[in-house]
Order: structure tokens, then sequence, then C-alpha cells
């Protein structure tokens, strides 16, 4: 794990550096005084979205602020969110875990269950529903991290397995089985019914990422994040100075399970439902790809990556059905009307050749550009 | 009785499914520390090779010698598939676990949309020859014949691999690759051609897992290869990746337990006690199993 870290912060640096090891990544990108700068103006444009009537030809369907678009951006912000509380594992702490989506999936059954059994009001099944979902990852954190490296990968998998199974199994014809469970109207607040409504949705996954970028970065400045970084570089290292690891990952097990579920909520407003589709294992590596697409242990990485995901998979099933693909051979229409096969594709392309992901790209073409431009590379690099 | 031997004979059935795909993942996790997530692409080719060689090739067909003609051009897709996944994705990754797991990810995404982009999503209908169709009465019971096939296709690859193992001068590099991969490069042996090779038979076995979990299901989809995968994971990890025995013995079990848990309680409990018994062995036998070892290589 160590070196594969170190491999794929430093490729935009030109030569060796010695400098590569020391866990201080964001010091390099925050020459520009003011921290506060971009998380606050990429609110204020996320905040400003929905006032705006622009269109964007090409890129979005109709104006910015109609509810098709705003659904779709909606869509892309719960995604980021939900990557960022997985990358909290994965590229933080350095965790493999394959069972992400149960605490996701737990997050939006229970709400969707204790609305529609229980006759609960929305804001308590969701308090009840994330604080489940915390429970379970506290629970099944514990037994899992008594293993480390792939064991933990295949103990989490498998439970998330059992999940998805006891989901489509349907037992007592609570979960819906393959059809799943739509939203329960009744006990929604009308703000978030309907499609004018839209934009309320909008702000509860702006709310939702919000809050979820704010506690991982938080955490990951407070002295918990400096052991979590400890032990993604050496675990042993960090025993060895007296610190145990478990209670730490621990810790960021059920931070990352809890926001996942808190995730599953809104999901399943957003979505008007929930389906097997978010239990199964095809899910958690899809959130993998997300977060390795936009830089795993970044602060905007996971969010850029689940956005622009989600975009291309939803973009490339529309212009599958659409004309232009009608004049392809089909040999070449039909691979490339699967999102999936296109995108996976373009994953492993990228593990190759932009290791880092997305955020890593303006530094590697700025090194490449000044390897261009002249014999003064060296003198140039710090 | 009678059911306690059809449950028997099934579970032996689902375990030899296991094993096929299972020694495949072992060979490769136990010699080069990857986890394959691809492997269920190999299976989904080898399906898909067995199924279109049925329809298309001249000379195969869905009974007799066509058939055997078509499970051959299904695992020769197979293996062709692992080799290529080898030389061209993981072996410029060598060293890189983390990289190689998200390579492989996406080929697991990637290969069965591109079945299915080419096939479609539904399942399509598995040849179905004549002599493993319909039941044989054993002791009374009627069992379904593929399962004899798969027991049969699992002792035959697992002695071919014991032979292979045991009795070749590269399967004596393969075990000592797994014990300690650093010493053998040491001793001046190319460990990388040994990486290759086991891919390929990785490959073909999961093909031919292919190509018998058609005729256990009696049918092809593209997604079939991950369910699948990830209780071979989980055999894996219970049989740990250091003998073939300890696969074929969990592998076994595993087919066991999910059959009677499945029948004897009620329908998908089975898979579930499946995972409870994987929890179990990992928290109490930590130290003989895959557990340790990863821990070491890959923290």
């Amino acid at each position: 794990m160590t070196e594969t870290d170190v491999t794929a912060k430093t490729p935009d640096r030109p030569g060796p550096s010695p400098a590569a090891g020391s866990p201080n990544p964001a010091a390099r990108a925050r020459r520009r005084p003011p921290a506060w700068a971009a998380p606050a103006a990429v609110l204020a444009v996320a905040l400003s979205l929905p006032f705006s009537t622009l269109t964007l030809p090409g890129v979005f369907e109709g104006a910015l602020n109609g509810p098709p678009t705003l659904h779709l951006l909606a869509t892309c912000l719960v995604f980021g969110g939900l990557a960022t509380s997985y990358d909290l594992l994965y590229g933080r702490v350095g965790l493999l875990s394959f069972g992400h989506a149960l605490y996701f999936a737990c997050g939006a059954y229970a709400a969707a269950l204790l609305m529609s059994v229980l006759d609960l009001p929305l804001g308590w099944a969701a308090v009840l529903s994330v604080l489940g979902g915390t429970l379970l990852a506290l629970v099944l954190g514990a037994v899992s991290l008594r293993v480390n490296g792939i064991a933990l990968a295949m103990v989490t998998l498998a439970f998330a397995q059992a999940g998805s199974i006891l989901v489509a199994r349907d037992p007592g014809r609570v979960t819906g089985g393959e059809e799943g469970l739509s939203l329960d109207t009744a006990h929604v607040p009308d703000a978030f019914v309907g499609v004018v409504d839209t934009v309320n949705l909008y702000w509860a996954a702006v709310a939702y990422v919000a809050v979820t970028l704010a506690l991982v970065w938080w955490l990951d400045a407070s002295p918990v994040g400096r052991v979590w970084r400890g032990i993604r570089a050496n675990e042993q290292r960090v025993a060895v100075l007296g610190v145990n690891p478990y209670p730490y990952k621990l810790a960021a097990f059920t931070v990352s399970g809890g926001l996942a579920s808190l995730g599953g909520v809104v999901y399943l407003l957003v979505a008007g439902g929930v389906t097997p589709v978010v239990t199964t294992a095809e899910f958690t590596l899809t959130l993998l790809v997300m977060v390795a697409l936009g830089g795993a242990g970044t602060r905007w990485g996971p969010l850029l990556g689940a956005a622009l995901y989600t975009y291309a998979d939803h973009r490339l099933l529309q212009l599958g059905g659409s004309d232009a693909f009608a004049a392809l051979p089909a040999w070449i229409a039909a691979p490339l009307s699967q999102p999936l096969f296109v995108l996976g594709a373009l994953f492993v392309l990228m593990v190759f050749f932009f290791p880092g992901g997305v955020v890593a790209l303006p530094g590697r073409i700025r090194s490449v550009w000044r390897g261009r431009r002249g014999p003064a590379r060296t003198k140039e690099s710090p | 009785m009678s059911t306690i031997v059809l449950l028997t004979l099934t579970g032996l059935g689902l375990g030899a499914l296991y094993f096929l795909i299972a020694s495949g993942l072992s060979l490769i996790f136990g010699l080069m520390d990857v986890l394959n997530f691809a492997h269920g692409a190999f299976l989904a080719v080898g399906a898909y090779g067995t199924w279109w060689a049925s329809e298309y090739l001249p000379g195969a067909g869905a009974d007799g010698v066509g058939f055997l003609l078509a499970v051959a051009f299904g695992v020769a897709a197979g293996t062709l598939a692992a080799t290529l996944v080898e030389l061209c994705v993981i072996r410029p990754l060598y060293g890189r676990h983390r990289e190689q797991i998200l390579a492989t990810v996406g080929l697991s995404l990637a290969v069965p949309a591109l079945l299915q982009a080419v096939w479609g999503a539904d399942p399509l209908p598995f040849p179905r020859p004549d002599l493993v169709s319909g039941t044989v009465g054993v002791l009374g019971v009627n069992v379904p014949r593929d399962r004899f096939l798969l027991i049969l296709a699992a002792v035959a690859v697992f002695t071919a691999l014991w032979l292979f193992n045991a009795r070749t001068r590269y399967g004596l590099i393969v075990r000592a690759g797994v014990q300690d991969r650093a010493m053998v490069t040491a001793l001046g042996i190319d460990v990388r051609r040994a990486f290759t090779l086991v891919f390929a038979i990785g490959g073909a076995a999961a093909a031919l897992a292919g190509a018998l979990g058609g005729l256990y299901f009696g049918v092809v989809t593209p997604t079939q290869g991950l369910s699948l995968l990830i209780f071979a994971f989980i055999v894996v990890v219970i049989g740990g990746t250091t003998s073939l025995t300890g696969c074929a013995v969990a592998s076994l079990a595993v087919g066991l337990v999910q059959q009677f848990a499945n029948y004897y309680t009620v329908a998908g409990l089975g898979d579930i006690a499946v995972v409870v018994v994987l929890a179990l062995v990992l928290l109490t036998r930590q130290g003989g199993l895959a557990a340790r070892k990863s821990a070491e290589r890959v923290a």
C-alpha cells in the first residue's frame, strides 16, 4: 500500500523528490492564500445553480434549473457524497472494504421501511435509519477489522453479499425483492414530492455533500486524521509507536458507514425509491471506480469522480438511444451503448496512464508542459 | 434419507463448480497476490464461447462430440482471454497491488457489459446434450445428471492440477513461488513466466466452470460470473492459498453447507450461512489461513 500511495501522489513531479513520502499533499495545492476560498466558491456555485436559467446545449438538456437537469445534478451529488464517505476508508485510512453498498442500502431500505411499515414521518425515519446504519457499521466493522488487507476486503464483501441476498430473497415480503421499494409519499413532506419540487431534492443533495465533505475534512485535519494517515502509510509503525490502530480504524469504518446510510436516505428521496441494485457488489465496485477516477485520498477527488461517472453513465445511456448512434455500424454502436463497458475500459486505461485520478491531471499536464518547453526542466523543478 | 443423498450430491455438484473457479483464483492469489476480479469475466467468456460455438461453429453442436468441441472452444477462449489479461493488464502493473486490483475491477465491469452489448442482457438458453439431461437414480433418488458431470470435471481438474503441481518443473516453480517469491527470483528463475502460466490455467478452469455452469443453470447471462465469484472468494479465504487440497475441501464444505441450509431452513439462508462460516473461520483461525499471509504481504 505504501509504495503505491506514494507513486499515486507523485507522478506530477518531474524528478525524483525526497519529499514524496511526507503526508502533506494539500500543502502543495494551497499556494493561494485563503483555504476556505475554494469550498466557498463551489458552494456558492452549487447554491446559485437552481436560480440560473442558462442552457448548456450538449451538456444538459433544457435549462439548468429545469427538473431533469436538477435531478441529474442531485443524483451526481448524492453519489459524490457517498464516494467521499467511501474514500474516508479507502483513500485516507487505506482500508480496502468491498461492503460499502451495505450501509448505503441499509439507510435507504431502513428509511423506506420505517415510513411504510411503522408509519413514521420522514425525519424520524431518517434519524433512526442513520443510527441503525452507523450501528451496523460499528458491529460489522468490529468483527471485520480483526483481519487486514485482502482478508478484510473479503469479509466486508461477504457481509455485503449477505445483505444483498437478504434483500433479494425478500423475507416476509417487506423488501420488495427484485422490484425494490418505492418512496411512500404519504409520510414525506410535500416539499419533496412532485416534479416542481425537484429543486428541494437538489438542496437535500447539496446539504448531504456539504455535511459529508465538512465532516471528512474536519476529521482529516484533527489528530485522528493524523493517525489515519499514519495507518495508511505504515500500520505497523503506528502500532510500534504505542498507538493501537484498531479503534482508529473502527472509528473510520463507523463514520464512513454512518455517512453512507445518510446518503442512502437522501438517495431514497432523490430517486423516489430504492432497488436491489444498490445492495450488490457491483455497486461497491462502481464506488471504487468513482473514487479512483477522481483521485483517492484527495479533498475533491471522490466528489468529482462520482459526479463525472454518474453524469457519463447517464449521458452515455441517452446517447445510446439517439439518432447519431443509429448511423454508426453495429459493431461500434453496440459496445458504445453500454455505459459500463465504456466506463470500465476507460477506467482500466486510466489506471495505467493517469494514476492519481482526475485531480492529479492539471499537475501532470503542467509537468509535461514544462518538460516540453526546454532543457530548464531540472532547474525549474523544486 | 433420500433427501440427504440428493442434497449431498447437489451440494457436491455446486462445490465442484466453486472448486473450478476457486482453484484458479487461489493459485493466482497465492503466487501473485492479485485479487483477480476479472475471474468472473473469464467465466463469462467461457460460457459465451461455448454457447457461441455450439450455435455457429462448424463441427460443434449441442450434442455428443459437437458439444465437447464447443466446450473446448469455450475453454480455449477463456484461456486466451486470461493470458491476454495477464500480459497486457497485470504484467505492466507488477508490484502495485492496488492498481492491479483496480484494473481487474475495471475489467470485471467492462467485459460483462461488452458481452451484454453483443448478445443482449436476456438469459440465453444453453445447449444441453442428451447424455447429461434428465436424471439418474442413485439409492432411490433422482439426481440431475449434470451434477455428476460437474463432479467428474472437478475431480479431473483437481487431478490434473495436482499432477502439474507435484510432477512438473513449472509446478515446482509455482509451489516455490507461493511459498517465497523473492527467494525463487533470487535463485535466478523467471517467475513471471509462471505468472502467465498460472493465469492461463486459472482462466481455463474458470472458462470450464462457465461452460458447466451454463449446464447447471440452463442459461447463460453476462453477470453470472460475479455472484459465483463472490462465493469463490469465500472458498479461497476459507481454504487458504497454500494448498490445492484446502481449496477443494473448502469448496465442498461451502457447497454442502449452502445446499443443506437452503433446504432445511428458509431459502437464501444457506448463502448467508456460508458468510457466517467465513466470519467464524476468519475470526477463530487467523493464523492458518490466507489472512496472515495477506496481512504481511499487502499491508
